[in-house]
């Protein structure tokens, strides 16, 4: 097993839990990042505040990671243009299936929705096939 | 306090997403590298975060509403856009080992592969939003 790190990456996903619990018994929302953020597009969409103050808070947190140990952001060393059209792959993606990670992975599936389980599973397969197929 | 709720989740997510790993695209693609040199360390992420979330969501149970002012969930287990669109979502993520969440956060660091990244994955998510309002709409 390489660069094992269970206890650091749960403490992580334990946060992640508590934000996702926090916007969804708080305000009554679904902590996805992608469905936050494409729900800017529409105009005249509502609750565009809640999402850009969400989107603040994710700004201010990621800062403070800057600030503090900033070797946890990296990027593995792809071409510019496959960076390129997997972001436009990511995003359109995402919204057409109607949630990316948090959504689905972590959101739905705390719920227990089927609709997630499978988006989750097909997602995480697609992704390690084109590793599979592109190596590490 | 109430107003705070929205800005203290983004911030505690940004936190969380930093320290568990998903941020570091290399670790991402370690994870999804099952046949080789397997790195679990994301499977925890996922795991710590429904620990906490699944039982405070059955704990307190509050109506929850998605982005197009719907309940959730939706009862159906799946249909096309999904499955097709779960599957483009994963094609990209493996190629780049940067999901939505992690990618926004990153984009502090300045770096080239995130912005561009980025700035894909921004106009992914309008294509989307284009093509949605004019299938709504209709011909």
């Amino acid at each position: 097993m390489h660069n094992f790190t269970p206890l650091r990456s749960l403490s992580g996903g334990v946060l992640i839990g508590l934000a996702a619990s926090l916007l969804a018994l708080g305000a009554g929302r679904v902590a996805g990042i992608s469905g936050i953020v494409g729900g800017l597009y529409t105009p005249g969409h509502e609750g565009r505040g809640w999402r850009l103050q969400f989107l603040a808070g994710l700004l201010v947190g990621a800062l403070v990671w800057l600030a503090l140990q900033p070797a946890v952001f990296a990027s593995a060393g792809r071409a510019l243009p496959v960076l390129a059209v997997a972001g436009l792959l990511v995003g359109f993606g995402a919204r057409l299936g109607g949630g990316c990670t948090s959504g689905h992975g972590v959101c739905g599936l705390s719920r227990l929705t089927g609709r997630s389980l499978v988006a989750t599973l097909v997602f995480m397969g697609t992704a390690a096939i084109v590793v599979l197929v592109t190596g590490s | 306090m109430r107003r705070w709720v929205p800005f203290l989740s983004g911030l505690l997510f940004a936190i969380g997403l930093g320290l568990s790993g998903m941020t570091d695209a290399r670790k991402v693609i370690g994870f999804l590298d099952f046949t080789r040199q397997w790195d679990a360390s994301l499977a925890f992420v996922m795991a710590g975060a429904i620990a906490v979330h699944l039982p405070l969501l059955r704990r307190f149970s509050v109506p929850i509403t998605d982005d197009d002012g719907c309940a959730v969930p939706t009862p159906h287990w799946f249909d096309r856009r999904t499955v097709i669109g779960s599957a483009i979502f994963g094609v990209g993520w493996g190629l780049a080992g940067y999901c939505p969440g992690p990618a926004l956060v990153s984009v502090v660091s300045l770096e080239l592969p995130v912005l561009v990244f980025t700035v894909g994955m921004l106009a992914g998510a309008g294509l989307f939003a284009a093509w949605d309002s004019r299938l709504r709409s209709g011909p």
